[in-house]
């Protein structure tokens, strides 16, 4: 038995990495600082650990040969997922470049909402240190942060000590939109978040108004989606004297259409207060397993998030086209590989009877066998790696627990690319 | 291996050699005196063609978040320059800034073997150094960003003495895996965040009650009392204000004679005078640089057309927010370590302004008499993108192509310049100094920018050309570490350079109260920030190279 501490979690995207970890062979187990999200995801036991073709077991040799087959052939390679480290992430590139590939990540239709604003005007963003140093206001719009994360508050606002804040428990929280499913954004002195409750569909216009009302603009309704505008104007007030206002919102919660247009408005509104003279940063939450890091390494080699394609030997860039659930339906891919080290829950989406290969983490279990299934090691459990943290600018160190055996992403996706030029 | 290039024409300003015929000899990767009764595996024949060290980009930001983000702000910049894969080259895009492949592949298509990224945010030294270690074909390194950090702040208020500063620069320098030291905005970027929307030099941060003026003091004096070969560089406070200019020569008197290197000192070389209250500080910023020997500067020349300006220093990127072109942008607070800044910018040549920072930029190159303290810069991807080296050599040798196109910008700006009076034209030697024996020198580089035995083999080989653009842009062969690279300016191998770092020692027991620190108010553990060698070298590419100290023995 060996005791790990302060291991780093690649799962709930808020980049804990004060866990201390039990490990007995293979098995491990969360004794210190373990969540909902990240003790099941380290604890999950190793079940295959052979590669299969058709079902069948096979060595690794074959099963890598047969994935290159089936790529090799194909017109239009789609690879999906992309949930993996850095180094799982550069090899899953230059797979997919040498082959001609769309490379599509499994969270990139939430993410689009943000990139779509961000590409369009830009936006004023933090960083969970100084949230914890300086956040004064926390306004929470259309989520429910502590299902998303549910170590964000005890971590990032209800710290005992800051540099900036005399009194953390005297940080403000409103909640716009979604209420919370638990009392996790309660203060230690019990104080309640502030909720003003309105349904997904009326968010962009409550969204709207608030920012209307920070901009001085007058309103002639007196409620917007059930909420008083009254209400909204006393937010409005409250962001422009916080010493530090930090206003989240989390994508992928945003489920409607054009969501990205509210995405807009909340960047808008944040760079109204700065212009009003005062500070006021957003903070996107979304980033688990490997989104990030799917979206950093194909930014940096491509220019491009990871939505994107090799088809004409260069990288083309549409946040629409290259959706794979699309490119499904419209019957345009013919090779499909899924690349997923984190979720065994997170399988492939059915394409249809497109030949289909999944490197994913061990224990996935198929509603429909692939015809290609090589179990991989998690990064920060089977091998070291690095990942990132949801706010993008750190990545963390991921630690290898134990010897399983198992082979990392990068192993195997660089060993089915060197079997495609043979 | 043993290698030998016949009858090139070598600047070698390292070894004073200047324009002289010579064979070179290359073997396992350094270049050896001239072998006995050797024969030689490989043979060029290079006759008359012009020899240099490879060039060493020393400011220029290929690695790390602020630069990610601007690649992935600007998609419809990316699409015009679209590159494909070839059988030996990955695909990627140029333009502004270019994906991390291309970045190293164009560099090396120039003849540059070496580029260093000037603002590695602490915190963000692995992104850096991941982004660095997928850019092919260079040597790289960092400069770590400090001077904005609550850590060091708050040390500073403490008013803890220099030994202890001291430990902590040094400590921070091996976590993040550096080779210098940067300051940007002088606890500006801090400030900031306490929502001061400017700072002068001897203006205080609300919070900590310490000017930017004693944080250059503290960080020089580190520097240099640490052994640290490049100087402190540092991005000073009031970027892009007109009149900039007095703080720029204060900042110079501020550090009282101790190593300082002002990096895109184009920015920071701003009057008011004239009809549009913006004027050229350069001859008052050249007479400086030339007087106090203490100094040195990169340029950082804008050349017009489309870029986008990526920086550490947020409170100037926001103030300068309205002239994004197009119009987004993306200003951040970091981890109260730091922050970044990304604006597009168009640079356009019948805009006073930018005509008149084209102007300034060109006027401190050919004002500033010792090309041992100047170096070639863009600030890539901030004045232009790197790409544009060769046009900049070219305008600063050839004396009638600089005037014909001075004749093109906006006539008020014309007015406003003294560079059609300046007859100067750059030598090769001193374009050898400013683009790698100097380049290397400042930077603390052991064995390379340089051509004597001993040397690594990187070399750069050019067919003399007239147009100094052309020849420039399209070296006949590049050599790293002994292997040719490129050939007739097209990459025919990918190979990785090493990283380049310096480690001068500190005391350990910084780390009690680094310890606390980090469990009290950051985001992660102390052991989790610091970055092992292993992330570097573990995907069997990267390597480091450890430079000495001043006054170490090799």
């Amino acid at each position: 038995m060996t005791k790990i501490t302060e291991v780093p979690s690649p799962f709930c995207g808020i980049g804990s990495d004060d866990l201390t970890i039990q490990v007995d062979g293979v098995s491990i187990t969360v004794t210190e600082n373990g969540c909902a999200v990240n003790t099941p995801a380290f604890e999950q036991a190793i079940t295959d650990i052979s590669p299969r073709v058709d079902g069948k077991e096979v060595s690794l040799e074959e099963a890598v040969n047969k994935a290159a087959q089936i790529l090799k052939k194909s017109n239009q390679p789609v690879v999906g997922g992309c949930a993996t480290d850095v180094n799982g992430m550069r090899a899953l590139m230059s797979l997919a470049d040498r082959n001609g590939a769309v490379v599509d990540n499994m969270s990139f239709t939430a993410a689009k909402r943000n990139f779509l604003a961000m590409q369009d005007s830009g936006w004023m963003n933090t960083t969970l240190a100084e949230i914890k140093n300086r956040c004064d206001l926390f306004i929470v719009l259309g989520c429910d942060l502590e299902a998303f994360s549910p170590r964000f508050y005890e971590r990032y606002l209800w710290n005992k000590e800051s540099m900036f804040l005399d009194d953390t428990s005297a940080r403000k929280v409103v909640y716009i939109g979604k209420a919370p499913s638990g009392k996790a954004s309660t203060s230690p002195k019990k104080t309640k978040a502030q909720i003003l409750e309105c349904t997904d569909a009326d968010l962009p216009e409550v969204v709207a108004v608030l920012r209307a009302l920070i901009k001085g603009n007058p309103i002639l309704v007196e409620k917007v989606g059930g909420i008083a505008v009254a209400d909204l104007q006393v937010i409005a007030d409250k962001l422009k004297v916080a010493s530090y206002g930090v206003v989240t919102w989390a994508a992928g919660a945003l489920n409607f259409s054009h969501a990205e247009l509210t995405v807009q408005t909340i960047c808008e509104l944040v760079k109204d207060v700065n212009a009003s003279g005062v500070r006021c940063s957003g903070f996107p939450l979304g980033g688990k397993e490997g989104d990030q890091t799917a979206n950093q390494v194909c930014g940096w080699q491509t220019g491009y998030p990871a939505r994107m394609r090799f088809s004409s030997d260069f990288p083309e860039y549409d946040p629409f086209l290259y959706d794979i659930n699309h490119m499904f339906d419209k019957g345009e891919v013919d090779a499909f590989l899924w690349v997923q080290a984190f979720n065994t829950s997170a399988v492939p989406p059915q394409g249809g009877k497109i030949p289909t290969i999944v490197v994913a983490r061990s224990g996935m279990v198929f509603k429909e066998e692939p015809e290609v299934f090589i179990p991989v090691g998690t990064p920060g459990i089977d091998h070291s790696g690095h990942a990132y943290r949801l706010d993008n600018v750190v990545a963390i160190r991921l630690k290898k627990l134990r010897d399983s055996g198992l082979p990392s992403t990068a192993e195997v996706l660089t060993a089915i690319e060197q079997a495609l030029v043979i | 291996m043993l290698t030998k290039l016949t009858g090139g024409i070598v600047y070698d300003p390292a070894n004073k050699v200047n324009g002289k015929q010579k064979d070179i000899y290359i073997n396992d990767g350094r270049i050896v005196n001239k072998p006995r009764n050797a024969e030689f595996d490989k043979e060029y024949n290079i006759k008359g063609k012009i020899v240099m060290a490879g060039a060493i980009d020393l400011h220029t930001h290929i690695g790390g978040g602020k630069g990610n983000i601007a690649r992935m702000l600007m998609p419809e910049n990316h699409r015009i320059d679209a590159v494909a894969h070839t059988d030996i080259k990955r695909a990627g895009t140029g333009h502004a800034m270019p994906s991390t492949f291309i970045t190293g592949y164009r560099y090396a298509e120039m003849g540059y073997t070496a580029a260093f990224e000037p603002a590695v945010l602490p915190i963000n030294a692995r992104q850096a150094h991941m982004e660095m270690g997928d850019v092919p074909m260079l040597d790289k390194g960092g400069y770590v960003m400090l001077g904005s950090d609550d850590y060091f702040l708050r040390m500073m208020t403490a008013k803890k003495d220099q030994q202890a500063i001291n430990d902590y620069v040094a400590w921070t320098l091996r976590a993040a895996q550096g080779v210098g030291i940067k300051v940007v905005n002088p606890g500006g970027i801090s400030a900031f965040k306490f929502n001061q929307r400017q700072l002068d030099l001897d203006e205080k941060n609300a919070h900590y009650n310490v000017t930017p003026r004693d944080i250059l003091k503290s960080l020089a004096t580190a520097v240099k009392e640490l052994g640290i070969s490049h100087p402190l560089h540092v991005h000073g406070s009031n970027l892009g204000v007109p009149g900039n200019i007095e703080t720029t020569l204060d900042s110079i008197a501020g550090v009282d004679g101790l190593p300082m290197h002002l990096t895109h000192v184009q920015f920071h070389s701003y009057g008011t005078e004239g009809d549009f209250k913006f004027s050229s500080g350069a001859a008052q910023i050249a007479e400086s640089i030339n007087k106090n020997k203490n100094m040195s500067v990169d340029v950082g020349q804008i050349m017009f057309g489309q870029t986008i300006t990526a920086s550490g220093d947020n409170m100037r990127q926001y103030a300068n927010h309205g002239f994004a072109n197009p119009n987004k942008w993306v200003c951040m607070d970091i981890e109260c370590d730091a922050g970044c800044g990304l604006v597009p910018f168009k640079y356009r040549d019948q805009n006073f302004v930018n005509a008149l920072q084209w102007a300034i930029g060109l006027e401190i190159f050919l004002l500033v008499d010792d090309p041992w303290r100047i170096f070639l810069t863009t600030d890539h991807p901030n004045g232009a993108p790197f790409s544009s080296y060769p046009h900049l050599i070219r305008l600063l040798m050839d004396k009638s192509f600089r005037n014909d196109m001075l004749a093109t910008i906006h006539p008020e700006a014309q007015k406003m310049t003294t560079l059609g009076a300046i007859d100067r034209e750059y030598s090769m030697q001193e374009i050898a100094i400013l683009t790698r024996a100097g380049a290397a020198k400042i930077t603390g580089l052991v064995g390379r920018g340089a051509l004597g035995k001993g040397d690594w083999a990187d070399i750069t080989v050019y067919t003399e050309n007239t147009d100094r653009e052309k020849m420039f842009e399209k070296p006949d062969y590049v050599f790293k570490d002994g292997e040719v690279v490129v050939k007739d300016g097209e990459v025919v191998k990918t190979v990785w350079g090493t990283t380049h770092v310096v480690r001068p020692e500190y005391d350990k027991s910084v780390e009690k109260d680094l310890k606390k620190y980090f469990d009290k108010y950051m985001t992660m553990k102390m052991g989790n920030f610091t970055i092992s060698d292993d992330e570097i070298t573990e995907d069997g590419r990267g390597s480091l190279t450890v430079h000495p100290t001043v006054g170490e023995k090799v």
